[in-house]
């Protein structure tokens, strides 16, 4: 049977259909969940994809972190869950206090719309494993509060223990402390990024499939818990 | 019943494009002599009495404001 992986849907969202789509190009089965039931499906890992949760109100994912759906990730993924964030997903994820820092308004204001690279820092995460070291990938960003800061102390502890594992080249688009764009929760089972790997799935409608690694990743990481069981 | 203010600024530390870009354009607006725009979000909540400053020091820190980037003041004002 292949694994099955939740995608998040809160009002507000916009890429859910799409990293549904990149879960069923990996081979998985993509299971809607929906931000106001508590109730994970027994799924096997979880997205938590791109959009405008709640309209953006008070702050980026402030308000979606309260969500049913939400306790019932925090609490799965400190069991071991895999979790991903992708843009606002990310934005999620830090304010439920699932990953350290915060994003915030870009550098220069601009909403900021492109096909980015990005070099693979940590292949070992639930997330990065179908990486090679140091790959270097292009996916889309599109984001205008996609700044990632943390005290100086988070930093230092972010890039001793490698939890950085993606990382932009060839310029910072947004102003992110030490070029971040994206990082792990200690254990590596929890990701978020701001890029968008669902949108570089297929030559034909992104830049690259760069991103379908991601989404083969979780089924390395998930394959350990299917024999177990 | 009483009125709180709840008053949420970006830390020092952190940068804030917005209010850059607001002292940037007083300049081309003829206005000088601003040498500094920070921009924060002012909150007015209606309370009864049964809502301590305890109750009110965590909404502002739970909820309106995120202490990872952002400082908060909570204060009961004249009706």
């Amino acid at each position: 049977m292949s694994p099955r992986i939740g995608v998040i849907t809160f009002p507000g969202t916009l890429d859910d259909v799409d990293a549904a789509r990149a879960v069923s190009y990996s081979d998985a089965e993509p299971v809607s969940l929906w931000h106001a039931d508590a109730d994970l499906k027994g799924v096997d890992a979880v997205i938590v994809p791109g959009g405008f949760s709640y309209g953006d109100y008070l702050r980026c994912g402030a308000i979606a972190r309260f969500a049913p759906v939400m306790g019932s990730v925090v609490e799965a993924a400190r069991g071991g869950l895999p979790v991903l964030g992708i843009c606002n997903g990310f934005q999620i994820l830090c304010e439920a206090g699932l990953l350290p820092g915060a994003l915030v308004r870009n550098e220069k204001l601009h909403f900021v719309c492109r096909d980015q690279w990005l070099r693979v820092e940590n292949n070992t995460t639930a997330w990065s494993t179908r990486y090679d070291a140091g790959a270097e990938v292009l996916i889309p960003l599109k984001s205008g509060e996609g700044g990632y800061v943390a005290d100086q102390a988070t930093l230092d502890a972010l890039e001793g223990e490698g939890r950085v594992v993606f990382r932009y080249v060839g310029g910072n688009p947004n102003g992110s402390r030490n070029d971040i764009a994206g990082i792990c929760s200690a254990d590596g089972r929890v990701v978020g990024l701001m890029p968008h790997p669902e949108h570089a799935i297929d030559a034909l409608t992104g830049p690259s499939d760069d991103g379908l690694g991601v989404f083969y990743s979780a089924l390395d990481a998930l394959k350990p818990l299917a024999t177990a069981g | 019943m009483a009125r709180v203010v709840v008053d949420v600024m970006p830390k020092p530390e952190i940068l804030d494009p917005q209010g850059q870009a607001v002292a940037g354009a007083l300049p081309r607006l003829g206005f000088h002599g601003v040498t500094e725009v920070r921009q924060g979000k002012h909150f007015e909540l209606e309370v009864d009495d049964s809502v301590d400053d305890e109750t009110l020091a965590k909404i502002a820190e739970g909820f309106l404001a995120n202490p990872v980037i952002e400082d908060w003041t909570v204060r009961r004002v004249e009706q």
